[in-house]
């Protein structure tokens, strides 16, 4: 097992803390970490791509499991897998889908771990039809605070409370996950412009669930009359004989990445400046782009499955373009009937001028049981702002209490500014989860930045 | 726990009643910090100092610190310590003197310099090692341009902040990689009660001035902070002026 002392930030690179990192090799090294904790705690991470700091501990020890992955057995009749927490989803699909199978919830990115998934609970593209990514774990493995590898199955208080948990119930070691059959590897995706915010989320409401994975790139800069305006883009699993007749042999497509030279969906553009001082102009120059070379309407079109869900890991690390001070992820739903709300945020960070070029729109289905898990009946908007705009702090604040006094709440596992009153205010089960933590954990052996920020 | 955005949750104050702490602890609250620590002499002006960010809806506890009285130094601020973690610690006592009176008595000069310098390097070394130890936070040092080249008309204050910057910028070295950021924050002259009388110099700031320095260098992370921004080149100027020269500038 490598140890040594790093500086860790999360994938937003603000607040950078200090930890001893550990990369535990199997289950007993990582149950060794955990017992042998020191006053500070413990706190799992896996692929870093928490906005925020909710994979560090500073002055504390941090659980680096991105080496524990190993895909265990793939019942390939059943649909089940069984793999460590530090897998990522990437490499998972990538596995599975030459064996008909995919992860059951693929979020924007593939370069989440298992675990990372689980602790979030992650919600997909097709929220509405599948849930959050907790649901279709059948079992998991939970390092607790007394140094036991338990397997925790749902329906209990306590896989409820680790699924969007945060790693505060204890580490992710492995789970077991109910997959998805695919008959091909192609997504049949419909690709429509809508002028304005009212016009996007009435696309996104027609036509039901007949798509059922859709989410929306919405330009925040667009003012006036466009103010909102985006681009949905919906998909469903292509059927055989939706194949071209070329394609005959791949019967499931192999090569990762995006068709090159088409815009992509749903993650990041590609993005020509800088996005801080005068080249913010450029980002709304590169939103403007965006918007006019994609088609009014288009169906059919088929795209791989890594390239439909993943797009934005073809592209290089956008990360540099937000300058020194990082980038803050802000991610919020508000329930359906609040669209008055979300018509306010749009327009208020509109009006801003802010660079904002990442800002994606989904629509939630039922929430998960978990105390602290994020997704709820409504719609979702998740942008990424530079942090060194000035007076974001206080701008983002504003937002939260809008977002709070209509019921909504802002995503934990991507936070990195909140305060912790507005946090309790908008998980009311909060007192729960933190009672479940005091009597599985009175020593308080699992701890983050984020956890303690929060005070979760 | 800072937010990303820098702004602390905790904040512990060494020099409980100087104006430019208590204006920078005012801005922090209206931010996010909700526990501030006045450390200082016990004294009726700590206690309206702590009674009044109260009012603003801080949690503020006073703690017994004499900054002449190293020894007691990690003592008093272990206790702190041991209360939880600090996001930032802001180092902002000191005393002017008065150079004529301390030029006639030695003795007087010497309490300035163990007030400034050794008074600081004994609680800057134990902040610093409570810092590294919860893993992160600041530690903002109050310099002074005057540390940056002496005058005649104020070396004996000058030579102790000369003395404490240099400690400064070398423990920030020292901390790096460890997460704990230290800040050296050079003022001009500050319109204070400590300097209420004396004949202002030019580019002279407030305590609100320099709070606001102090913010934004808590945001950027920055190591060295000049108020105003100006200094920072007028100085750089100034330290290469051959000294039969500048014995005879009006500065």
């Amino acid at each position: 097992m490598s140890v040594d002392t790093v500086s860790l930030t999360g994938w937003g690179r603000t607040s950078p803390t200090t930890a001893v990192r550990f990369r535990p090799r199997d289950h007993e090294e990582a149950a060794a970490v955990v017992r042998g904790r020191g006053p500070r705690g413990v706190v799992a991470r896996g692929l870093g791509r928490s906005p925020g700091d909710a994979a560090q501990n500073a002055g504390g020890s941090v659980l680096d499991l991105s080496g524990l992955a190993r895909i265990g057995g793939v019942d390939a009749a059943a649909g089940v897998v069984r793999c460590d927490a530090g897998v990522s989803l990437e490499r998972l699909l990538r596995v599975l889908l030459p064996l008909g199978w995919l992860p059951p919830v693929l979020p924007g990115t593939g370069r989440v771990t298992v675990g990372g998934a689980i602790a979030s609970d992650l919600p997909g593209l097709d929220h509405r039809r599948a849930g959050s990514f907790a649901r279709h774990v059948s079992a998991l493995e939970l390092l607790t605070a007394d140094g036991e590898v338990r397997t925790v199955l749902p329906g209990t208080a306590l896989f409820d409370a680790t699924a969007g948990g945060l790693g505060l119930t204890g580490a992710i070691l492995g789970a077991t996950l109910r997959l998805r059959r695919v008959t091909t590897g192609l997504m049949s995706v419909s690709t429509e412009r809508a002028g304005d915010l009212d016009d996007l989320l009435a696309r996104f409401t027609a036509g039901g669930d007949r798509l059922p994975y859709a989410s929306a790139w919405v330009d925040l800069m667009a003012r006036g009359r466009a103010t909102g305006r985006g681009i949905l883009t919906r998909g469903e699993h292509a059927t055989p004989d939706m194949r071209p007749a070329h394609a005959g042999r791949t019967r499931l497509a192999k090569r990762a990445g995006g068709a090159p030279g088409k815009p992509l969906l749903p993650g990041l553009p590609p993005l020509p400046g800088g996005l801080l001082g005068p080249a913010a102009a450029a980002a709304a120059l590169c939103n403007e782009v965006r918007y006019r070379t994609s088609p009014h309407a288009r169906t059919g079109e088929l795209r791989p499955v890594p390239a439909f869900f993943h797009a934005s890991d073809a592209l290089p690390d956008v990360r540099p373009l937000y300058g020194r001070g990082g980038l803050v992820r802000y991610r919020f739903t508000v329930g359906y009937g609040q669209e008055e709300t979300l018509h306010r945020v749009v327009r208020r960070i509109a009006a801003r001028r802010s660079p904002s070029v990442r800002a994606v729109l989904q629509r939630f289905g039922a929430g998960a049981p978990g105390p602290l898990s994020f997704a709820a009946p409504g719609w979702s908007l998740e942008l990424d702002l530079p942090a060194a705009l000035p007076g974001l702090a206080r701008f983002l604040d504003g937002i939260d209490e809008e977002v709070a006094a209509a019921g909504g709440r802002v995503c934990l596992a991507e936070d990195s500014r909140m305060r912790p009153e507005t946090a309790a205010a908008m998980y009311p089960r909060l007192a729960e989860f933190r009672e479940l933590r005091a009597r599985l954990d009175p020593a308080g052996a699992f701890r983050s930045d984020l956890s303690r920020r929060l005070g979760l | 726990m800072k937010d990303a955005f820098g702004a602390p949750q905790s904040l512990l104050v060494l020099g409980g009643t100087s104006e430019i702490a208590l204006a920078t602890a005012r801005r922090l609250i209206a931010l996010r910090t909700r526990r501030v620590w006045l450390a200082g002499r016990p004294s009726p002006a700590l206690d309206a100092a702590a009674a009044e960010l109260r009012g603003r809806g801080a949690d503020v506890r006073t703690v017994d610190f004499d900054a002449l009285d190293s020894a007691s130094h990690e003592v008093a601020l272990g206790k702190v310590f041991a209360e939880g973690d600090i996001d930032v610690v802001l180092m902002a006592f000191g005393v002017l003197g008065d150079q004529a009176r301390d030029e006639e008595e030695p003795m007087a000069a010497v309490r300035v310099a163990q007030t400034n310098y050794t008074g600081a390097v004994s609680a800057g070394l134990v902040c610093a090692g409570a810092l590294q130890a919860q893993g992160h936070g600041s530690l903002v040092v109050l310099s002074s341009v005057a540390g940056e080249r002496a005058r005649r008309a104020d070396f004996i204050y000058g030579s102790s902040k000369a003395g404490l910057d240099a400690f400064a910028q070398g423990l920030g070295d020292a901390l790096q990689g460890t997460g704990v950021q230290v800040m050296v924050v050079r003022p001009g002259f500050v319109r204070t009660r400590a300097t209420a009388g004396l004949p202002e110099q030019p580019l002279a700031t407030g305590p609100e001035e320099v709070a606001e320095a102090i913010v934004t260098g808590l945001r950027r992370r920055s190591e060295t902070v000049w108020v105003p921004g100006s200094l920072r080149v007028v100085m750089a100027a100034l330290r290469h002026v051959p000294r039969p020269l500048f014995r005879r500038l009006p500065v």
